[in-house]
């Protein structure tokens, strides 16, 4: 299967400024794709590029088997992008916004429409400059949504949204995956990409430095272990693959890196488990893994507790 | 903590925050006043050449209406009748736009609610915005003072006519203040306060228009309209004339009245709230919204509508003048050569090709305006969304541009008909005027669609300087109209400016050749500016 969303060694640069340095992104078809960065990583560049409204300066992108730049008009029925940040018509009510964003993609489904304002619980009566950050935001998503596309290009379309509309964004997602839609939803809300994303793209400095599914992802890290035995327990320090060990008599804290997360466990079974606590990576620590030299300096939490 | 505490902070903040726009603004408006007083000073040096204009205006109802009331022939009531209007309306407009900058504006954009949180008293930000403007118009006194006795003029008068111009400010002050208080918006409040000066302006002009004439026409009594303008009572001071120094009592009154008012409003409400609440819009768009061309014809037709009524204003005063200048300019002989100079056709017909001429800049100031919104569009970060779905670049600007020449050959229709209708009724003679009018009106069009076509070339290649090109081409050949001749410029210059290539209609014949090079210069600039934006890259905030 052709993917949706493929690029190779994309360049993308302003003034002195290199915003993309040979990115590559794959995004098959029927997957959310999580494609993580912190602020400034090339995450917004990356998809303007995707839609048409910037050009590359070297490198290649296909979408939906097109070329974003020259095919962009007949692209762009079959997607719909919501910006990271939402710029609409001050004199416009958010009812007019959903209707012409939706009607210049190609038309949009009036029945998902009304269903979609009252489970966002958003009032289109309200011209869009009366409008909060988050009411702006659901007017894009609104309109995404109720139009009946292939791919959906989400740009941080959580970031203005409380809890209570995040959720009901994350059922939205997983609708439109259940149906066999593309979704590439940029954010750096770890929470919302790990319950939401088949798969991960991680990019920094305008390069992506990890691709995977979470579950390949997590064999580049490391399983916390917390575990409390009858005897303490010798020999661990010199374990393959056991770091940042802390003893105390019968209790022991430690991280382990996941392809030796068996072995470490076959050696702790003989001093007579009481109870053991292990915690899978969150994606916080793989952004410090990856990130670890702008982060380091934030005390991170004890990793199990 | 009274409700003054920190007002003198909000003072300081509002003059940093104004320090180019309110200097620009008296600046300005002492020009205007420096420039009119010269040019009566040149025109009308004589009693008798003044008496012979104070009395043609008098019996005029136009001139009554558009400059102002005369009350005597002396240089400075001269100065009064022809000067006082615009500066009064000027300094209102100056006042108004202050005042909701710093009280409305600031609630609107969520400023206030940073500076309400700090050490900073309930009224603080409303009186601050009021001894900021206090401060503007007691500058335009002085400066206006200043003009008038530097050209010679007596000190009484000039201190009564300044200080009359400062009141009429203060008192549109009063009245933004109190329509800050009933608007949610900055532009409602602005919309509403410039809506009471247009009152203002049509009742004195009303008021002036229906007066008497007495002391054998030096002078007009006002009906009573003219009584409930501001405008108007600034202008029964009769400065240089009779001195009526009691009228700046009732604009004092009408300030307090108003002002405590706005004070007691402010306190009945909650902050960034207004006192007429905000109708709920469409839920749904109307079919029409739905096309790119629907959205630039929403975006674009407040402008549009503002143009026409100007320009509508313009053609039906200069069709309303246009029979009596004839014989007003047989008796300027300065003037009577200038129209001379413009060919040897009738002297009505010389006129009207300048009307058309005057009609046409301001074609061409609306289509460059108009043209610009592009690329606040775009710098607002709305065009990112549009161009997100399945429209393409050239069919939005297409869609922009349309409305732009659409929008311009409206406003010559309009300058043709005003123009044509209302010297029509004069004359006694609708019809055959109204269909020279248009044509006359319509050849302006591909001059002004030149300078559009600039602004398009200047968006696709420049954009972030699109503005600043488009203005100053704008300007260079408002110059090379006006002053082309008087500075000598080589014809290689004049050609340079689309209205050099103009036919003056209907002084002279239109011919196809200049208006369809024009045309064609117009389009090439247009498809240079749709290309060079389909390459770049989209600008984005």
């Amino acid at each position: 299967m052709t993917p949706a969303i493929s690029t190779s060694g994309l360049v993308k640069t302003f003034g002195s400024t290199l915003a993309l340095d040979g990115l590559d992104l794959t995004v098959d078809a029927g997957e959310v794709h999580g494609f993580l960065g912190p602020n400034g990583a090339g995450k917004s560049t990356t998809i303007r590029v995707l839609l048409g409204l910037l050009r590359s300066d070297a490198g290649t992108a296909t979408v939906l088997g097109g070329d974003p730049w020259q095919d962009a008009v007949a692209l762009h029925r079959r997607l719909a992008y919501v910006p990271g940040e939402v710029n609409l018509w001050p004199n416009l009510t958010g009812g007019e916004a959903i209707d012409l964003l939706g009607a210049l993609r190609g038309g949009l489904d009036p029945k998902r429409r009304t269903q979609l304002l009252e489970r966002f619980d958003l009032d289109p009566t309200k011209k869009c400059r009366a409008y909060s950050k988050g009411n702006r935001q659901k007017v894009a998503v609104v309109a995404a949504f109720a139009s009946d596309v292939e791919l959906y290009l989400l740009d941080e379309p959580t970031s203005g949204l409380d809890p209570l509309m995040d959720a009901v964004f994350r059922e939205c997602v997983r609708e439109a995956k259940d149906v066999g839609k593309t979704i590439l939803l940029s954010s750096h809300v770890l929470a919302e990409v790990e319950a939401l994303a088949d798969r991960v793209t991680i990019i920094r400095r305008g390069v992506s430095v990890e691709s995977g599914t979470l579950g390949e992802l997590r064999h580049l890290t490391r399983t916390s272990i917390s575990v409390e035995t009858g005897r303490p327990i010798t020999g661990l320090a010199e374990l393959p693959g056991v770091h940042d060990l802390i003893m105390d008599s019968d209790q022991a804290r430690f991280d382990v890196d996941t392809v030796y997360v068996g072995g470490v466990l076959r050696h702790v079974a003989q001093f007579d488990v009481r109870t053991l606590t292990s915690t899978p990576p969150t994606l916080e620590e793989l952004f410090l893994r990856h990130y670890g030299d702008e982060l380091a300096r934030e005390p991170s939490e004890p990793a199990g507790t | 903590m009274t409700p003054f505490t920190g007002t003198g902070r909000l003072v300081r903040l509002a003059l940093r925050r104004d320090r180019i726009q309110l200097p620009s603004w008296l600046v300005g408006l002492s020009l205007i006043l420096w420039v009119t007083v010269s040019s009566i000073v040149g025109f009308y040096p004589g009693e008798a050449e003044r008496v012979r204009l104070a009395m043609t205006s008098a019996h005029s109802p136009v001139t009554l209406m558009t400059n102002g009331l005369v009350s005597g022939a002396s240089l400075g009531a001269t100065v009064m009748t022809q000067a006082f209007v615009s500066l009064a309306v000027g300094a209102a407009l100056m006042s108004i736009l202050a005042v909701v900058r710093h009280t409305r504006q600031n609630e609107e954009t969520g400023r206030a609610e940073m500076i309400g949180a700090g050490i900073v008293g309930r009224d603080a930000s409303l009186t601050a915005a009021l001894i900021t403007v206090a401060l503007a118009n007691l500058v335009l006194v002085a400066a206006s003072v200043l003009v008038l006795v530097a050209s010679g003029l007596p000190l009484g008068g000039s201190v009564l006519c300044g200080l009359g111009i400062g009141a009429v400010g203060l008192a549109f002050a009063a009245i933004a203040a109190v329509t800050a208080q009933i608007a949610e918006t900055s532009r409602g409040a602005n919309a509403l306060a410039v809506a009471a000066l247009g009152i203002a302006f049509v009742l004195r002009a009303v008021g002036d228009a229906s007066g008497k004439v007495i002391d054998g026409g030096l002078s007009v009594v006002s009906a009573w309209p003219t009584w409930l303008s501001p405008i108007g009572w600034g202008q029964q001071s009769r400065a240089f004339d009779r001195d009526q120094w009691w009228v700046l009592g009732i604009l004092a009154l009408f300030v307090v009245v108003l002002v405590s008012g706005a004070f007691v409003l402010a306190s009945r409400r909650d902050l960034g709230a207004g006192m007429r609440a905000v109708r709920p819009g469409r839920p749904a768009a109307a079919p029409a919204l739905l096309s790119p061309s629907g959205l630039a014809w929403r975006l674009h037709r407040g402008v549009l509508i503002g143009w026409a009524a100007g320009v509508a204003v313009l053609g039906a005063s200069y069709g309303g003048v246009a029979d009596e200048i004839s014989e007003m300019l047989s008796d300027s002989p300065e003037i009577a050569q200038y129209f001379e100079q413009l060919g040897g056709a009738s002297l009505t017909d010389t006129f009207f090709a300048v009307t058309m001429s005057v009609a046409g800049i301001a074609a061409a100031a609306y289509a460059v305006q108009a043209t610009l919104r592009m690329r606040s569009e775009e710098a607002a970060g709305r065009v990112e969304p549009l161009l997100g779905t399945a429209v393409s670049r050239p069919r939005w600007m297409a869609a922009n541009i349309g409305v732009v020449a659409l929008g311009t050959l409206v406003l010559m229709v309009v300058a043709g008909v005003t123009a044509g209708v209302v010297y029509g009724l004069v004359v006694g003679d609708v019809g055959s005027n109204v269909t020279t009018l248009i044509g006359a009106a319509l050849v302006q069009v591909p001059a002004a669609l030149v300078l559009a076509g600039v602004a398009v070339a200047a968006f696709g290649l420049l954009p972030r300087w699109a503005a600043a090109i488009s203005w100053a081409s704008f300007a260079a050949c408002l110059v090379v109209l006006q002053l082309g001749v008087i500075l000598d410029l080589p014809q290689a210059v004049l050609d340079l400016s689309p209205f050099t290539h103009v036919p003056a209609a209907p002084a002279e014949d239109a011919t196809a050749l200049p208006l369809f090079a024009l045309l064609t210069a117009a389009v090439a600039l247009t498809a240079v500016g749709i290309t060079a934006f389909r390459r770049r890259d989209l600008a984005l905030p």
